[in-house]
Order: C-alpha cells, then sequence, then structure tokens
C-alpha cells in the first residue's frame, strides 16, 4: 500500500533581507498508516518548515526549491485550493507550535471546538458536539467548567491541551504536533502522551511527532527523523536511533541530555556555533562541530545510506556500535564505549 | 505561618509575604454569579542575593500568575513584595521606571511576547532606547553581542527580521536576550528554555550561571523541568494549586522529595531511552480545580498519601522538616 505521506527530495528555502535561508534540504520520508514519526533536532534545524511544507501553510517569502511532497500518493503542490482544504478537514490536522495563533481570543475555548467539529462534520449536532468537547476536556486534563473560559483566562500549558484537544476532535487521518507539550508538567504530559497513543492505535492514525525532546520522542514514536541544518541526518526504528545512533551529531545531542538520576556531572554541550543557514557550511553541514571530522567532510557531501537493514545515515565516519567514540578519548573520559547509552538510566 | 526563609532578610533580594491573587470567572454560559478562581493563594519565600530559586509545579498551579506579581504586571489580591527590603507593591511613577529597570521578565510564550512589528533589533535594543543607554553604535553592538551570547549566530543574518521569520526556540533567545540587555538585577524567567534543543538550552543555562556570577543577578526559574532545575538551581519549590508545597535546596528535594505530589512527579520524569518503561505516576487522576477551592488540603483528592483528617484540616502550613527543607503536608 501507498504511505500515507511521503516526501521526496523536498527543498525549501525563505528569502530574507541578508539573503536565502537554506532551511529545508533534500528531505526524503515517508509515513505509512498508524506509523509514528519523531522528529527532532537543534532549534531552528528546519522542523517546523518541514510541517509547514506538509500542510501547505508557507508564509509568501517561502520557496519549494525542489522535490514533491505526496499525501495519499497526490502531489499537494498540484492540488488545487478546494482539495488541499478538504485534505486538511478530514485528514490533517496539526497542533501548532504557537498554541496561542490557534486559538480565537474573543471566543469561549469550548465553542471554538465546537464549531470546528460541527463545520467538519456537518451531520454531528451541537448537542453531541458539546458531549466530545466535555471527554476531550477530560482526556487533556482540564475542569470542563473550563469549556466557557476564554483562551487569556488559561495558563499556558492550559492553551496548549485546549489546541491538542481541538486537532483530535475531528479524529485526523494524520496529526503533525509540533512541540505539543513544552508548557506541560510531567504527569499531565505523561497522561496525554499516553491518551494520544491509544487514540492513534485506536483509528490508526499517523502522527508527526515534533519536538526537541528526546525522552518525549524515545516514548512516542515508532521511527525517528534526525534533523540538522535543514537535512536529514539519521532515520531509523526509535530503539535504533536512540540506542545506537550512528551519526555524530544524534551521538552528541544522546549524551547531552541531563538527567535527574544518578549523580550530578557536568553537562555536555555540542561545541561549536550554531550552522548559518543562509551560508551552510561546505560538505557535511556539521563537519565545523563535529569530532569525528576527516578531510572528506568538508568537502564532499556525505550520501544517505542505509547502514544497517531499516536504519539510514548520512555520513564519512559513522559511529561505530560497541565501539570507543574518538570524542570521548580526546577529552580524556574514560571510553566505556558506545554502548553506555543503551543504559542511560545509570542508576 | 512560618516564613521558609533559610538567611537573615537583609540578604534577601526579593521577598513575597502571603501573596494572593484571584481571578473572577463565570461559571457558566448563562451563569453570570461570580466565582474566585485561587490562582496564587497565600505565598510566601525569598530569593537571596545571588540565587536562582526554581519554581516548577503543575500545569495551571500558578506559577506565571507569581511571576507577573513579582514582576509587577498585575497586582496581588492581597499581600506584599519586597525588593532590597523595600515594599515594591505599591509603587508607581518614577519608582516604577526604576523597578522596571532592575527586573525583568522573560515571558513563557515567545509568539506572544515578541512585538510583531519590531524587527529582532529594535526589540532587543528598545529598552536601551527607553533608557537613553549609548549611542547608536554603542547600542548595535551590544545587541550583536547579546544575539551571540545566546546563540543567534551570525547576529548579522538575523537583525533585520521580523519575529514571524524565526523558529520558536530563536524567538525564545531573543526573548531572553533582550532581558538581560540592561544588566538587570533580578530576572523572572518563565520557561524560557521550553523549545530549546538540550544543547542550545545548556549553553544558555550556563550563560544565566556566568551572569550570575559576573553581575550577581538572582533569578527566579519558572520551570517544568525538573533536570534544569536541578541543573541550574540553588533551591527549588513545588506549587500545586496555587500554593508552595515544598521548597528545598535542588539536590535535596530530588533525591529525598517529602511531599507526596513532589515524589510523583520526580517519579514521573522520562528518561531518554525507549526501552525504559516509567512507571505510572503514584498520583491519582482526576483535574486540579482552582475555582472555589474547599477549606482542606489542596491535594486531597489526588494524594495517595492522605487520611480522613486531611480533609478535616485547613490546607497544612509549611514546616521545616529538617534544615532549610520545608514541606506542606499533615502526614510528614
Ligand atoms: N518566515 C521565515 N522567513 C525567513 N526565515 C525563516 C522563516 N521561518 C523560519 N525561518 C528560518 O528557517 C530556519 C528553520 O526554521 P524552523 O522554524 O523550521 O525551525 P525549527 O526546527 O522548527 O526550530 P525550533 O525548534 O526553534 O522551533 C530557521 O533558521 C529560521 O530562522
Ligand atoms: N487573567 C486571568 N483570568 C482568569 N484566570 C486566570 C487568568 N490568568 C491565569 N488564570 C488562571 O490562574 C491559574 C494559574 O495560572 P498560571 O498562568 O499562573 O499557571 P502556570 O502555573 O503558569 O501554568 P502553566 O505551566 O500551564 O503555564 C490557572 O487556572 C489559570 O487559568
Ligand atoms: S560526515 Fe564527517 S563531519 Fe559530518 S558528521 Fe560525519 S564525521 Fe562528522
Ligand atoms: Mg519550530
Ligand atoms: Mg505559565
Amino acid at each position: 500500500m501507498d504511505p500515507l505521506l511521503k516526501l521526496d527530495d523536498f527543498t525549501m528555502h525563505y528569502r530574507t533581507k541578508a539573503g536565502w535561508v537554506q532551511a529545508v534540504d533534500g528531505v526524503t520520508l515517508s509515513l505509512a498508516r498508524g506509523q509514528a514519526l519523531g522528529l527532532v533536532g537543534e532549534s531552528g534545524c528546519g522542523k517546523t518548515s518541514i510541517a509547514m511544507s506538509v500542510m501547505k501553510l508557507l508564509p509568501y517569502n517561502s520557496k519549494v526549491v525542489r522535490g514533491r511532497i505526496l499525501f495519499e500518493g497526490r502531489d499537494i503542490y498540484s492540488m488545487t485550493d478546494g482539495e488541499v482544504r478538504k485534505m486538511r478537514w478530514k485528514g490533517v490536522a496539526m497542533i501548532f507550535q504557537a498554541a496561542m495563533n490557534s486559538l480565537n481570543p474573543v471566543y469561549r475555548v469550548g465553542n471554538q471546538i465546537v464549531e470546528a467539529i460541527v463545520t467538519h462534520e456537518p451531520e454531528t449536532s451541537e448537542e453531541e458536539a458539546w458531549a466530545r468537547v466535555r471527554s476531550l476536556f477530560e482526556l487533556v486534563g482540564i475542569p470542563k467548567e473550563r469549556m466557557y473560559h476564554y483562551p487569556h483566562e488559561y495558563s499556558g500549558g492550559m492553551k496548549q491541551r485546549a489546541v491538542i484537544a481541538m486537532a483530535l476532535a475531528c479524529n485526523p487521518k494524520m496529526i503533525i504536533a509540533d512541540e505539543p507539550t513544552t508548557a506541560l508538567d510531567v504527569i499531565v504530559q505523561d497522561k496525554i502522551l499516553r491518551e494520544m497513543d491509544q487514540i492513534r492505535r485506536k483509528i490508526n492514525m499517523s502522527m508527526i511527532y515534533i519536538s526537541h525532546d528526546v525522552s518525549v520522542i524515545a516514548e512516542v514514536s515508532d521511527v525517528v527523523a534526525v534533523m540538522y541544518a535543514g537535512k536529514l541526518v539519521e532515520l531509523g526504528q526509535a530503539d535504533d536511533v536512540f540506542k545506537r545512533p550512528r551519526h555524530p551529531y544524534t551521538y552528541a545531542l544522546m549524551r547531552a541530555y541531563p538527567s535527574i538520576l544518578g549523580e550530578k556531572h557536568e553537562l555536555a554541550t555540542i561545541p561549536g556555533e550554531p550552522p548559518n543557514l543562509l551560508d551552510p557550511p561546505s560538505g557535511c553541514r556539521f563537519h565545523p562541530r563535529c569530532d569525528r571530522a576527516s578531510a572528506e567532510c568538508s568537502k564532499a557531501d556525505p550520501m544517505w545510506r542505509e547502514i544497517c537493514p531499516g536504519h539510514y545515515c548520512t555520513c564519512h565516519n559513522p559511529v561505530e556500535i560497541g565501539g570507543t567514540w574518538v570524542g570521548q578519548v580526546r577529552s580524556g573520559k574514560a571510553a566505556d564505549g558506545g554502548d553506555q547509552l543503551g543504559t542511560s538510566s545509570n542508576s | 505561618m512560618a516564613l521558609p526563609a533559610t538567611a537573615d532578610a537583609a540578604d534577601a533580594i526579593l521577598r513575597v509575604e502571603h501573596l494572593c491573587k484571584y481571578y473572577p470567572v463565570s461559571r457558566g454560559l448563562f451563569q453570570r454569579r461570580q466565582l474566585l478562581l485561587h490562582a496564587v493563594d497565600n505565598v510566601s519565600f525569598e530569593v537571596k542575593r545571588g540565587e536562582v530559586l526554581g519554581l516548577v509545579g503543575e500545569s495551571g498551579c500558578g506559577k506565571t500568575t507569581t511571576g507577573r506579581l513579582i514582576a509587577r504586571l498585575t497586582f496581588p489580591t492581597t499581600g506584599r513584595i519586597f525588593v532590597d527590603n523595600a515594599d515594591v507593591s505599591k509603587i508607581q511613577g518614577a519608582d516604577m521606571a526604576e523597578f522596571r529597570k532592575k527586573i525583568q521578565m522573560i515571558f513563557q510564550d515567545p509568539y506572544e511576547s515578541l512585538d510583531p512589528r519590531m524587527t529582532i533589533f529594535d526589540i532587543v535594543a528598545e529598552p536601551l532606547n527607553v533608557n537613553g543607554m549609548g549611542n547608536l553604535e554603542e547600542r548595535e553592538q551590544r545587541v550583536a553581542e547579546m544575539l551571540s551570547l545566546v546563540g543567534i549566530s551570525p547576529p548579522s543574518a538575523f537583525l533585520f527580521r521580523f519575529p514571524h521569520e524565526l523558529s520558536g526556540g530563536q524567538r525564545q533567545r531573543v526573548a531572553i536576550a533582550r532581558a538581560l540587555v540592561m544588566n538587570p538585577t533580578f530576572v523572572v524567567a518563565d520557561e524560557p528554555t521550553s523549545m530549546l534543543d538540550v544543547s542550545i538550552r545548556t549553553g544558555i543555562m550556563k550563560l544565566l550561571a556566568q551572569l550570575r556570577e559576573d553581575l550577581g543577578i538572582s533569578y527566579l526559574y519558572i520551570t517544568h523541568d525538573l533536570a534544569v532545575a536541578r541543573y541550574l538551581c540553588d533551591r527549588i519549590a513545588v506549587m500545586y494549586l496555587g500554593k508552595i508545597v515544598e521548597v528545598a535546596e535542588a539536590e535535596e528535594i530530588i533525591k529525598e522529595p517529602l511531599h507526596p505530589y513532589t515524589r510523583a512527579l520526580i517519579s514521573a520524569v522520562p528518561v531518554p531511552d525507549p526501552a525504559v518503561k516509567r512507571p505510572v505516576p503514584t498520583i491519582k487522576g482526576g483535574v486540579s480545580k482552582p475555582i472555589n477551592p474547599p477549606r482542606r488540603c489542596r491535594f486531597y483528592e489526588r494524594c495517595p498519601v492522605a487520611k480522613s483528617t486531611c480533609a478535616e484540616q485547613d490546607h497544612p502550613a509549611p514546616r521545616e522538616v529538617s534544615g532549610g527543607h520545608f514541606a506542606a503536608c499533615h502526614q510528614l
């Protein structure tokens, strides 16, 4: 069967006063029905840009340079406006990173969701819609009497939860959730992630889950894609990517994660500066910050290749499984091997 | 009520006493009867000079409201706020202008807080302009310096962009740069790094720690991320439904949480490993209702260790259980 969503060498740039921002560059990936894809990467690497491209909601100063996005086998950039609207309504719902922008400040929150339901499903009565809103509020943990309040009477995390409720209201085929739980404490987050996961399995919904939080991605995704500076650098089953990261960026990302378990230790960062997307580094875009970089890294763009079955990576010198990471030796730390990540619960 | 004071009062840059903020809210669509939402309810604490106090707690428990009260962006219903031992709860006019120079707030949502019509340069330079600091060239230099400190690099690629041309995390960093550009003495940082990946976030945490070292800046650091609080904060205060339920040194609270809510919170922190299945939090389900709360422990309905006596008494006052470790629970 066709995948639900397919990005094929998709490349998109933004025009600014200072030049073209190369925000998405040659991204190829696909999402099956019912699958959950986690998208991680540094702030500003192009995650939201991919989401907006899939929703066909790009701003005026953007340009699709090459490639295609197929939804149910159809190129969304050659669909008519009517077809796109239909796709957005029943097909894809988005939880925007800017929660506030998806709530209308002058309407009560409950009314907005009811309105969304009855416009998308004219056969649903208003009472049924209100009943659904009540159960959605319960699901996201907001007391139901607060359905009648305005967005400005909500806390930051409550707005986020209201937007999650809105996205779930119409049983979409796919949800793109862009940092949906950034304002939530772990208990509320945990509840919502579990509930969303259940709904996803029940109605066989696909999901793209964008987050900077590796632990959230680890919990909700089947497949994980890692981005760096507009490019996909690693893709594979969640277990493989987190336990046996092969790209040096993913490896460094996993090591930088602070934990509340175990002893407090010096926090690792990824040295160097975030890349300038107006003029990205030559060759591998990660090379100026990479511990494993060799001479060819600054010259040739590494190929996207399947390094193990189902595990893709673009790197000239991928991290060996279970091997010693060069960076650990250089920085004088104990060379306890790549395997150390597999036991990151270091109790 | 015992104030969770740790040192003599002269040492405190900020002290709040019995702070309350109640919002009138309507009950439903057709019922106009006003009810009171207890957003912040009798909260007292202090922040020492050069200290970072973390404020963590459930979504909707009153963290932002506490921050806004301290930054004087909203009036307390009752209670007092002292900065440098001077009562600032009612100041106005010139005093207020002076206060605004010293106290900065980094807002939770960078999509709401940055003026969409201003360029990044104007946003960060505005406090300098308002206070007539430096000439244009000096301001440009200062703005570029602040932007590169927060990892917006190279600054020249961003100076003349508008907020909508930035990613979420980039906006957050612009908001941080703006708050720090004037070298404030006290910063209320409301989830300032919630959209940042670990590496950039660690960079910002190191920057904040450095500024505290160099300039003695103190912070109230609101976050839901306990791992961040552990690394950045000296002490952590835990809030639940408008009340502070526990305060202690950061390491102590992570390792020896006393209050049942804190315990649940810490046990629920996820681990970045898909193989580790976390236990379901020990806390009972249900939603927290801050509107006209009954006179008993706010955590009663969801508490795994509650006894009937908890329902019979008013919300417990914080009690010093061991040196500097305060908790508000009848069962301790
Ligand atoms: N409308 C725009 N015009 C110009 N540049 C833009 C625009 N939107 C985003 N950018 C730039 O494109 C790059 C990618 O932005 P995007 O919002 O996709 O990042 P992101 O991965 O979602 O980051 P974050 O985690 O911080 O939200 C960033 O460097 C950003 O500055
Ligand atoms: N202007 C307002 N009018 C009415 N209620 C309000 C107002 N502002 C906040 N509240 C309510 O006060 C309570 C505390 O809100 P606050 O924003 O302080 O929470 P918070 O701890 O910052 O939560 P979050 O982590 O979700 O941002 C919430 O129940 C909220 O709905
Ligand atoms: S290609 Fe080279 S520079 Fe890029 S990540 Fe691999 S080793 Fe590092
Ligand atoms: Mg984004
Ligand atoms: Mg808040």
